[in-house]
């Protein structure tokens, strides 16, 4: 195997590494399942609370990377539509650099609505954002296996890989929400919320940076 | 924008508890001849400190005739909300409006309290223009930023539209807009609380400007026309869901109380008068099956007096009615203070059992008769009034003023400013500590007080106690 061969995994990783970290982050939501837990003092209602947080990042993903599946299959314009959503990324992380504001819309989500909450927060923040250069980077490795195949079969693939890498990074992100969420109802106590709190406003916003940067370099070297 | 959650924010009513105990109380002064400016008191509440139960600081404003009553910090434990996702705001900034002016000073309380100083001021018009409120009151600090409720509408004398809440940046102190969507039947107010998780508001009337600014009107209170009802919210949704008539005799219902635990779906509200037989009450409120309930539960009786002991307003009465004119939860929700402004009480109730108080405690001071002297010998002029309580439950301080104009019609001799502190037992007793006592400058009288790091009229809770 060349050192070609490990780039999927590499990008599988990447998908299941940002779950993880999206998973972990406050803002997503495991702290709204500590809380519905201890509301309802049952372990049950944590973990229920866990599948709206998961389909509405799901969600989100979907919403986001589809188009892109879409315009993928437009094999001509394949390399400026990588540049284009590497740029896209990059620019919404300056963007979250420069405007700190939180979207003040969210405040109005009823605690009721989890689906609701879930997904406009993974869109607000441009959590569903983040994936796509590495989703689009799959896409193209799938192909090169595949050879130049009807566009038919382009869009069957691309679609696949589009419902395949939202599950995996939504599936990473909740089982990462979800440890934490029972490790703070469970042992480590209500405090955890505050002292694990850290402001990762700049990381993210840094982070969305890294991502479309890496990804533009790879699409300008191709 | 800090990197960590102030540590002054807790998840819990129980964390917030076991946290450090409060060093310093603030307290707004006003002048109550509008012949100075009003003023921010800094009190240092460190036992065994040299300057404690004084006066270490004050922050002036550059204006007279603001009126300060209540205020509130910018932001509190209910940042800690889940459903928020960003807990990075720090409890700095006191936000303290002029219910006469309209006008709200933002005073910034770092580094240090003894160096508080004015941050921003919100000019009147502003408020006027953006909300078309006028006479703003109680700050709380939640989802949407600060919130902010009103006694009057717009016009010169505020009755041109209803008051009610509007909402402002808690970081910019921009004045955003009104806050409610539907307002239904409400058309006074006076105060307003919520439980965040179970996403509801109440909100409480008193009286609409020209019914308070210059002295209570008799004729309107003997014919029940101060407010009488509570109203309940969506929270989220901005909507008014129900609302419960006291029924027209329980004139003004002020403060609203709801349990800090917010698995607890119950709380209190005070009925300053009855007009049929001059009682005070307290009512608790729950929800049950989507619907809220209400009943009365505590009933507080006037005290006879003779014509001579009595200001000219109440002589007809041959009675000091009891005048609950605030009332506050301890961080536990076991504990109920009420005080009562007409015959110079505080009372401790035992609210284990919401619907069924105890009466547990009783401390005297003051009193339009009674006149009873703090046990350091200095007399106490006024009477018990706004209460606040530390996060431990074990101290519960308290001024002496209700309202300029109100003032001198019940208390005509006049109230000099005090403020003092009763050490409550974990089981329940109330006793007056004989080393607390906050002198004000002269011609100032006190209103409400604050505690730094919080306090348990201001942290709204995510998250219960378990």
């Amino acid at each position: 195997m060349g050192p070609a061969d490990w780039t999927p995994a590499w990008l599988w990783l990447a998908v299941i590494a940002s779950g993880l970290y999206h998973g972990i982050n406050p803002g997503m939501g495991w702290p709204l399942a500590v809380s519905a837990g201890l509301m309802q003092r049952s372990s049950r209602a944590l973990v229920t609370a866990l599948g709206p947080l998961a389909i509405g990042h799901l969600l989100a993903m979907l919403l986001v990377i589809l188009p892109f599946a879409l315009l993928i299959t437009l094999v001509e314009w394949q390399r400026t539509i990588r540049i284009g959503a590497s740029l896209l990324v990059i620019l919404f992380g300056i963007y979250r650099l420069i405007d700190r504001r939180h979207p003040r819309a969210l405040a109005r989500i009823p605690p009721t609505q989890l689906v609701l909450w879930s997904f406009a927060v993974a869109i607000a923040h441009g959590a569903a954002l983040m994936l796509v250069p590495i989703y689009l980077g799959l896409c193209r490795e799938a192909e090169a296996d595949q050879g130049h195949a009807a566009a038919n079969s382009l869009i069957d693939t691309s679609l696949t890989m589009a419902v395949l890498v939202s599950i995996v990074h939504a599936g990473a992100m909740i089982a990462a929400g979800g440890c934490l969420a029972w490790l703070v109802y469970r042992y480590l106590g209500l405090k955890f919320v505050s002292r694990s709190w850290f402001n990762l406003d700049t990381v993210w916003a840094l982070s969305l940076v890294l991502v479309g940067a890496v990804a533009l370099a790879l699409g300008l070297e191709s | 924008m800090t990197m960590r959650p102030d540590p002054t924010f807790h998840a819990s009513p129980k964390l917030a508890m076991e946290a450090p105990a409060e060093s310093f109380a603030y307290t707004v002064l006003l002048s109550p001849d509008f012949s100075k400016p009003d003023a921010l008191a800094v009190i240092d509440v460190k036992a065994g400190s040299p300057t404690y139960s004084k006066i270490v600081h004050t922050v002036t404003m550059p204006n007279k005739g603001d009126e300060f009553h209540h205020f509130g910090w910018n932001a509190c434990s209910s940042a800690l909300s889940p459903l928020a996702g960003h807990a990075f705001l720090e409890r700095r900034y006191l936000i303290i409006p002029g219910m006469r002016s309209s006008r709200i000073y933002i005073v910034d309380t770092k580094p240090d309290p003894t160096q508080a100083k004015i941050h921003k001021i919100i000019e009147p018009e502003e408020i006027f223009k953006k909300t078309g409120y006028s006479r703003p009151h109680t700050i709380h600090c939640g989802p949407e930023g600060i919130y902010v409720s009103t006694l009057g509408g717009s016009g010169k004398d505020g009755t041109d539209g209803p008051p009610g809440i509007f909402i402002m940046d808690c970081e910019t102190f921009e004045v955003l807009g009104r806050w409610e969507i539907d307002r239904g039947p409400q058309t006074k107010h006076y105060d307003f609380w919520w439980n965040l998780p179970r996403d509801y508001m109440v909100s409480s009337e008193w009286a609409l400007p020209p019914q308070f600014e210059n002295g209570i009107v008799p004729e309107d209170l003997l014919s029940n026309k101060y407010g009488h009802r509570l109203h309940f919210w969506d929270l989220r949704a901005r909507r008014n869901v129900q609302t419960i008539d006291l029924g027209a005799n329980h004139q003004m219902a002020l403060e609203v109380r709801p349990a800090h635990d917010p698995v607890r779906e119950h709380g209190f509200v005070g009925v300053v008068v009855d007009t049929t037989n001059l009682e005070g009450s307290i009512w608790t409120w729950w929800r049950e099956g989507g619907k809220f309930h209400i009943e009365k539960t505590v009933t507080i009786p006037p005290e006879p007096a003779s014509k001579d002991q009595l200001p000219p307003l109440l002589q007809g009465f041959g009675a000091v009615p009891p005048l609950v004119t605030d009332i506050d939860l301890s961080m536990d929700d076991k504990f109920l203070y009420v005080a009562c402004w007409g015959t110079g009480e505080m009372r401790q109730y035992d609210v284990s059992d919401p619907r069924k108080p105890k009466l547990a405690g009783s401390v005297r001071i003051g009193g339009i008769v009674r006149r009873a002297p703090h046990p350091n010998g200095q007399a106490f002029a006024g009477g018990p009034q706004m209460v606040e309580i530390s996060r431990d439950g074990k101290r519960v301080y308290w001024t002496n003023s209700l309202y300029s104009t109100w003032d001198d019609q019940f208390y005509p001799q006049g109230i000099p400013g005090a403020e003092v502190m009763a050490n409550a037992s974990p089981g329940g007793g109330l006793e007056l500590a004989k080393d607390y006592w906050v002198s004000f400058p002269d011609g100032y009288r006190a209103h409400q007080i604050r505690l730094d790091g919080g306090d348990c009229s201001t942290d709204s809770f995510c998250y219960p106690s378990v």
